[in-house]
């Protein structure tokens, strides 16, 4: 053997290990282009054993992550506890990558009870067989709800596979203070709207709190403006896809919302809904439309005064459906196909349909309301007790269009094109995105 | 006698290759398994599986055929698709034009011992140090358009003068791509402060006294001296344009916003979530990886044609 060679003097050719660790860090790149295909593919990476549930004892995967549903959530597995007598573990995830990783999760090993979200991103997962029938849960507490929970509770096939928890209205926040300073009137029409928002920007008000950064806000406002213009059976029809997205209907929801953009704050597609939030908590808006479920837990963490946030339902647009709809998502619970223990689970979730389960639930959140029939919560706050009259005023409700459409759909194809339309609402591009639109749904909805 | 000792050596030989013979297994067994499980499987298998329809439920006897249609959906339907493709080319043209550059001018500033180069060297690395879904935070607080760091100093910050530094589709990739440089310049530096600093003096002294000046004696002596992290260099400046994607994904705080359309983002968007594409996921990570084969292909003829007559 010769000796090694011994390094020439530095700088002049230098660098022995580089070329090859170099090229091996390139090959993992190349190695990790292709990576997540088969990561995802192979399905089951999400659910290790996470804790026996022997006899009677379950486990409940929750994606309750935030500090106060994690609370309250903690209070209702308590009483369930005690109620039904059996012991729930509780495994909380982080609610983005909970909702992620469901897919894998369901067809790994997952807990037996899990947290999810009421309309066609329930029956999607009920289709495919991951969630368990609960038919017989349904015999014991169906008395407790009313038709309209029942049907959201229901897959595609008419069976139970959901108990409702809580909902919370879309509806359109005010200041009490602003609108008595200035005397504003809440407006019943698009008429008394429009000119209320031209009348707050000549008073030097945001007329509207915008934020679409995170895409999902604004898919509220093509809701809403949908249920007003063509109905809630119209806007259904158009979430399955049984109506194209070309539709002159659907051109006229996109007119109607480009009248309103001027009023809306400028640059919404570089903000993040908590800082439209904060410019509604500051007095600078005049006005903001989202769920309670946001601006009133926003006020809250803000530590903001909730008493003077008050709300109405978005005016009417066509008499024919005046303000008979809205979007009140609801978020509830499932056994999963692969409980280990669905029986316990059953009884758990025969105590959750209950009005006292709820009111429990809801004894520390101060901005989403129980579905029961008669639930007493002495805990409710105003906007609160307005969000149940509401709700209850509507004729249907529809859950929001991540949850009445293909998830993904609602992720890749909307959410894009709805921040476009932001950008451009002019005429020719409507027609563009509507045609976008039509073509991806086209090869997303096609069995 | 002649033939034992002859063959004495041969067989210790043999022995010693039976053994050698294991070891060199074992030792080449073991990452050419590697490779295979990690990379050769998973590239293969996403290729195959960019000619089916699957949404990641059920079997493997759930995966439908579905002939090239995921492709052509990609380049005829798609409205991200030809943007993601753009914005790639537009990210590695500004990493490879400017972004690496600036990096090397701040190296050959910094090797010259000006005063306090510690500090600036400090300064200038420190991004490198942070991870790219920090830098992305950072940066998302700096640009946040009303209570962000620039609209606020520059008085931008209300709603009639508002600058939407990562909503207006013409102008966020830009400000991603300043956020991408601020860590990259100091990456480069970093690799060619240490390639500078081995630079032989002798060099230098030989062309000053030759009469060049500072800039020839840079092009002309040092930049070729320093041929093997050149080429470190480019490869990773290439490596980090086409792996694009963190601070695309914290700026985007959800799916992806117009403007920032990237082939790796595109590629999760469909294949992570609660309703997969796997098909037409795996087609998008089929794009990229050809995309990437090029500049690796050149490389690779580069670096084994150079190595040829040696």
């Amino acid at each position: 053997m010769a000796a090694p060679d011994l390094p020439a003097r530095p700088g002049a050719s230098g660098f022995p290990a580089s070329r090859r660790s170099v090229l091996k860090g390139f090959a993992s790149t190349l190695g990790a282009a292709a990576l997540p295909g088969i990561l995802a593919a192979c399905g089951d990476s999400g659910g290790s054993d996470k804790g026996s549930s022997g006899g009677n004892s379950v486990t409940f995967g929750s994606n309750y992550s935030d500090p106060a549903p994690k609370q309250a959530f903690a209070a209702l597995t308590q009483a369930a506890t005690t109620s039904a007598g059996v012991n729930i573990k509780v495994n909380t995830t982080d609610h983005n990558t909970f909702q992620n990783n469901i897919n894998s999760y369901l067809q790994g090993t997952p807990d037996d009870l899990f947290t999810w979200f009421a309309g066609y991103r329930m029956q999607f997962f009920a289709q495919q067989g991951l969630i368990a029938n609960i038919d017989d849960v349904w015999d014991k507490i169906g008395s407790n709800f009313n038709a309209a929970s029942q049907g959201l509770s229901k897959g595609l096939d008419g069976h139970y596979y959901f108990v409702p928890i809580y909902n919370y209205p879309w509806v359109v926040f005010y200041n009490k203070s602003t609108f008595t300073e200035k005397g504003y009137t809440i407006p019943k029409t698009w008429d008394d709207f429009m000119a209320l928002v031209k009348k707050m920007k000549t008073d030097g008000l945001i007329p509207m709190a915008y934020a679409d950064k995170d895409g999902w806000p604004a898919l509220g406002t093509f809701d809403i403006i949908n249920l007003r213009v063509n109905g809630y059976d119209y806007h259904i029809n158009l979430m399955k896809h049984k109506v194209p997205w070309t539709d002159s209907k659907v051109t006229d929801v996109f007119n109607q919302w480009a009248e309103l953009l001027p009023y809306c704050q400028t640059g919404s597609t570089g903000r993040i809904w908590q800082d439209a939030a904060k410019t509604l908590e500051n007095k600078q808006a005049g006005m903001m439309f989202q769920g309670t479920n946001q601006v009133a837990a926003q006020y809250v963490t803000d530590g903001k005064d909730l008493s003077d946030l008050d709300f109405f339902p978005f005016p009417e647009i066509n008499p024919t459906y005046g303000q008979d709809y809205m979007d009140a998502p609801t978020d509830g619970f499932c056994i999963s196909k692969n409980a280990k223990n669905a029986a316990a689970a059953k009884k758990v979730l025969e105590y959750i349909g209950t009005a006292p389960a709820e009111a429990t639930y809801l004894k520390t959140d101060q901005w989403d309301v129980a579905l029961a029939n008669n639930a007493s919560v002495p805990t409710y706050n105003a906007i609160q007790q307005k969000s149940v009259q509401a709700i209850a005023a509507c004729k249907s409700v529809s859950q929001f269009m991540d949850r009445d459409t293909d998830p993904g759909f609602a992720d890749n194809v909307m959410i894009p094109a709805i921040q476009k339309f932001i950008t451009n609402p002019s005429a020719g591009n409507i027609k563009t995105l509507q045609g976008q639109i039509e073509a991806q749904a086209k090869t997303i909805f096609t069995s | 006698m002649v033939t034992a000792t002859r063959s004495r050596p041969r067989r210790r030989l043999r022995q010693l290759s039976r053994r050698d013979k294991l070891v060199a297994a074992l030792l080449l067994g073991i990452p050419v398994l590697a490779d295979v499980v990690f990379i050769w499987f998973p590239a293969l298998a996403s290729v195959a599986l960019s000619f089916t329809k699957w949404n990641g439920i059920g079997g493997l006897g759930q995966i439908q055929g579905y002939g090239v249609e995921n492709y052509r959906i990609a380049a005829s339907i798609d409205p991200q698709f030809w943007p993601a493709v753009e914005h790639n080319a537009i990210w590695l043209l500004v990493f490879v034009c400017f972004a690496t550059p600036l990096g090397m001018l701040f190296a050959v500033i910094i090797d010259r011992n000006i005063k306090g180069s510690r500090i600036y060297q400090s300064v200038l690395f420190l991004p490198v140090m942070l991870s790219l879904a920090l830098i992305g935070i950072i940066w998302e607080l700096i640009y946040s358009p009303n209570y962000g760091l620039i609209n606020t100093v520059i008085g931008h910050n209300h709603d009639s003068n508002l600058i939407n530094w990562l909503g207006n589709p013409k102008l966020n990739l830009w400000a991603v791509l300043v956020e991408a440089t601020w860590r990259q310049a100091g990456y480069v530096m970093v690799l060619y402060l240490a390639g500078l600093k081995a630079v032989d003096p002798a060099l230098r002294e030989a062309a000053l006294i030759d009469g060049a000046n500072a800039w020839q004696t840079f092009t002309r002596v040092v930049f070729p001296v320093l041929k093997p992290i050149n080429i470190v260099i480019l490869v990773v400046t290439v490596i980090e344009s086409l792996r694009a994607y963190d601070l695309v994904y914290i700026n985007s705080h959800g799916p992806v916003l117009p403007g920032l359309e990237m082939l790796s983002i595109l590629v999760t968007q469909n294949i992570v979530g609660e309703e997969t594409r796997i098909g037409y996921g795996s087609a998008l990570g089929v794009v990229l990886l050809v995309i990437s084969l090029v500049p690796i292909s050149i490389f690779l003829y580069q670096n084994f044609r150079r190595e040829e007559p040696v």
